[in-house]
């Protein structure tokens, strides 16, 4: 193993913690007002093909990362409007995304699986900084994409704990009664979450299909987007803590296909089992802690709320 | 209590005229009026289904009425929903909490009205030195799943003094309170309406309003019957007799029992503990004999509920025990207490005693699937047929036997729950409001099954808010109040005054 292959592995570390960060961070905001969104990995497979097409057309790569945010966050408020509006189950109208997002984008993606990729983001280069030995190279080099990650995860740890907004936010999340009875709106606040949530998880999907991969083809999600999901529970609903599982996580992916150049004997499909059994481990921890005090999972989670009436 | 200085200019902090509202089969309000004046503490006193919280609903906004109109300080309001009546000053405090357990006190303050970017610190300081004002003991920091109820109350009441409120509904609210809590309560509303506010406390405890309050309203079959009582002129006594009103002829008067058997249930020194660990039934002992029927009259959450439950083996008792014709069931399990004899017709029908969902035939068979078995599979046939024969004998009026439960009227259901637990000759049948909601007919034959039970040797505890019934069925009639038997009557020589009166906890005991 040499130093090369090293800073590769963590390079791809830091892509993968970010690509799943993207989308995990969505699914926490989503997830904190009270709507279960399994739609993730059909989220990020919109986005990616519509920003894989809007790059192959435009040659802009922010102009394909908007597109692949917009289309994240309409195909989202399919799941917002059947779930939040209309009150069905929210898991099943989160299925349904997944499914129909697989389907939607494959159709949409018929044409550009030949095509090279018309936009991408490049590693940036940050001057002296990307000089620095390893932490340059490895840190330094990420693409534009995996700062804006950073920096949304702070905006929104900032927002939940101390703004109004954020405060609403869990409110709703935890008891829309007592949200309700305050006076705030609990479908439009759940709504924009959603929407937050998709718009997130369609960046997630155009990072993979404008840098990470780059490219589309049926399937480039891979699975990653439940991957995403299950981090959500393993970070607590906490952006700080789903970061930290964004990179555990992300490192595993990135293990994933250098496994044997490394000359490990384990089975690269046992490695990739690793998350959700991480996820299961976390979910039984959380439930010790719990026995004497409220879950950390949002109370409302997965209940539509409709005012009662006599 | 604050010293009122009447001032015939100043307007009424609320004014209710006239108020109207109906629901699908029910009048809740029949011209209701209402007059708080500002600065004073207003009990609303009243039955069950008097109309109270529907009252105090469409002053908070919650419920529009269809007549009648809503006053604050001299102006019309009419509120579109709850958020407008919070923005005109009246908030209500409502029996179950509408708090977020897993928020501090403050952020829990903080939800109803903040600035954008919230200071942790600075709002639990804001927080602090509001409850400090008004006496109400709270650390702003804790969340609030760490708090007593009455610390949970006090949060609510904080939140409302948090948005200014001018006038306070507090819905029962020493119901869930110990009684140094609910001394408590009565001194933070003294100093809110020493504040200049208006707080309307709606009760039936009787002491609690003439030690709390300063004015009295009493509501009965949803109209306004005694309006504005100074508490100081009056008794326990008549306000009782103002809340159940004049003694009504009774028509139906069953023959008593004239001899009572052995005691086939037999209720020892029995005590509940709800979830949050309120003891909801005090050493409640009582005796059913054989052919007897034995009422429990009470204000609804009074501990009925979980003292059925209790004796059904659906909640855990606490201590104390309950015998089934001469068998200990108290640790058993409620198939085997089924098995030794026991029914319950529970007050809750379609959600304890019957599965919505599921078709007639089903439901009639909850109890006897077992029997009625081929092999691993249920035998639909016998199914059906014991199902018809229940229909037949209780003259169930139902279209289809496939239709689902909950299609059939209320009256229909009952039969066929009543009848669906007779269905195994029991030897004592715990009814619990077994006519609540029925209709004439369906009242008269519910009650006919049970004075027929009685005849044939039959064990019965109806549990009932209905006092004409219970005076009418019962060979004798106990009072609960907050979880213990307070009173015994022989309902030949009662009033429904004297019944009242030991509802409302106004008699101490006549044991």
């Amino acid at each position: 193993m040499n130093e090369t292959t090293l800073i590769g592995l963590f390079i791809a570390v830091l892509e993968f913690g970010t690509l799943l960060y993207l989308a995990a961070l969505g699914e926490t905001i989503a997830e904190k007002s009270g709507v279960l969104n399994l739609g993730v990995e059909g989220m990020m497979a919109v986005g990616g093909v519509t920003a894989f097409w809007a790059g192959v057309e435009t040659g802009n790569p922010w102009v394909a990362l908007l597109v692949g945010v917009i289309a994240g966050a309409v195909f989202s408020a399919l799941h917002g409007i059947v779930s939040v509006v209309l009150g069905a189950d929210q898991v099943v109208s989160g299925l349904a995304l997944t499914i129909g997002g697989l389907g939607l984008a494959a159709f949409i993606g018929q044409d550009l699986v030949v095509e090279p990729p018309g936009a991408r983001f490049e590693a940036t280069n940050l001057g002296p900084l990307s000089d620095i030995p390893w932490i340059g190279e490895i840190v330094f080099s990420q693409t534009a994409v995996a700062w804006i990650a950073l920096l949304l995860g702070i905006i929104t740890w900032l927002v939940l704990t101390r703004t109004r907004l954020g405060l609403i936010l869990r409110a709703v999340g935890e008891s829309a009664s007592a949200a309700d009875s305050s006076g705030t709106s609990v479908v439009k606040t759940r709504m924009i979450a959603v929407m937050i949530g998709g718009a997130l998880a369609g960046m997630s999907g155009a990072y993979l299909t404008l840098a990470l991969a780059p490219g589309w083809s049926e399937g480039t999600t891979a699975g990653r987007g439940w991957i995403a999901v299950a981090l959500v529970i393993f970070g607590a609903w906490q952006p700080g803590r789903v970061g930290v599982g964004a990179l555990l996580f992300g490192g595993l992916l990135a293990l994933e296909p250098r496994l044997q150049t490394f000359g490990v004997e384990i089975s690269p499909i046992l490695l990739s089992m690793l998350p959700y059994l991480l996820t299961i481990a976390v979910l039984v921890l959380l439930s010790i802690r719990s026995r004497n005090r409220p879950s950390v999972a949002p109370a409302a989670i997965g209940s539509a709320y409709r005012r009662e009436d006599r | 209590m604050s010293t009122t200085t009447t001032t015939t200019t100043q307007p009424a902090a609320v004014e209710l005229t006239d108020i109207w509202k109906r629901f699908p089969g029910v009048i809740a309000n029949a011209g209701a009026n209402l007059v708080v004046r500002p600065g004073t503490v207003h009990a609303v006193l009243g039955e069950n289904g008097a109309g109270k919280t529907t009252l105090m609903n469409v002053l908070a906004g919650v419920y529009r009425p269809e007549e009648g109109t809503v006053r604050l300080r001299g102006e019309v309001q009419n509120f579109a929903n709850p958020a407008a009546a919070i923005g005109a000053g009246v908030v209500m405090v409502h029996q179950e909490f509408r708090l977020i357990p897993t928020f501090t006190v403050a952020e829990n303050v903080a939800l109803g009205e903040s600035p954008r970017i919230l200071a942790r610190r600075s709002i639990e300081d804001a927080v602090g030195e509001l409850a400090e004002r008004f006496g109400l003991a709270t650390e702003p920091s804790k969340e609030v799943w760490q708090l007593s109820m009455g610390e949970r109350q006090r949060v609510e009441i904080l939140k409302a003094l948090w948005r200014d409120a001018k006038v306070l509904i507090l819905d029962e609210p020493t119901a869930v309170l110990t009684p140094n809590e609910a001394t408590e309560l009565g001194r933070i509303v003294a100093t809110m309406a020493a504040d200049g506010r208006s707080i309307i406390f709606i009760s039936h405890k009787l002491d609690e309003v003439t030690e709390f309050c300063d004015e009295a309203t009493v509501l009965r079959g949803g109209e306004t019957v005694a309006a504005s009582l100074p508490v100081d002129a009056l008794d326990a006594g008549r306000l009782a007799e103002l809340m159940v009103g004049e003694a009504t002829e009774v028509s139906i008067r069953r023959q008593r029992s004239t001899v009572v058997g052995d005691p086939v249930l037999d209720v020892r020194r029995l005590s509940v503990r709800d979830t949050h660990g309120v003891a909801v039934v005090n050493d409640v002992s009582l005796q059913v004999g054989a052919g007897e029927i034995v009422g429990i009259a009470g204000v609804a959450g009074n501990g009925q509920r979980p003292l059925s439950d209790a004796i059904a083996g659906l909640q855990a008792i606490e201590d104390g025990s309950v015998v089934l014709d001469g068998a200990d069931i108290t640790s058993e399990k409620p198939r085997a207490r089924n098995a030794a004899g026991l029914a319950y017709v529970p007050e809750d029908r379609l959600g304890v005693g019957l599965a919505p969902k599921l078709n007639v035939v089903e439901n009639s068979i909850l109890r006897s699937y077992r029997s009625l078995t081929n092999g691993p599979f249920i035998d639909r046939g016998a199914a059906r047929a014991s199902c018809e024969a229940l229909v037949e004998t209780y003259s169930v009026k139902v279209g289809q036997l496939e239709a689902p439960m909950a299609g059939l009227s209320g009256g229909n259901l009952q039969r066929l729950l009543v009848g669906r637990e007779l269905a195994d000759n029991p030897t004592v049948v715990v009814a619990a409001q077994p006519t609540r909601g029925l209709d004439v007919q369906g009242v008269a034959a519910i009650q006919e099954i049970l004075v027929e039970q009685s005849r044939s040797g039959v064990g019965i505890l109806l549990i009932s808010e209905d006092l004409d019934e219970l005076l009418a069925l019962s060979d004798r009639l106990l009072v609960m109040h907050e979880g213990s038997v307070v009173a015994e009557f022989d309902p030949d020589e009662t009033s429904r005054t004297q019944v009242g009166a030991a509802m409302a906890g106004a008699v101490e005991d006549t044991h």
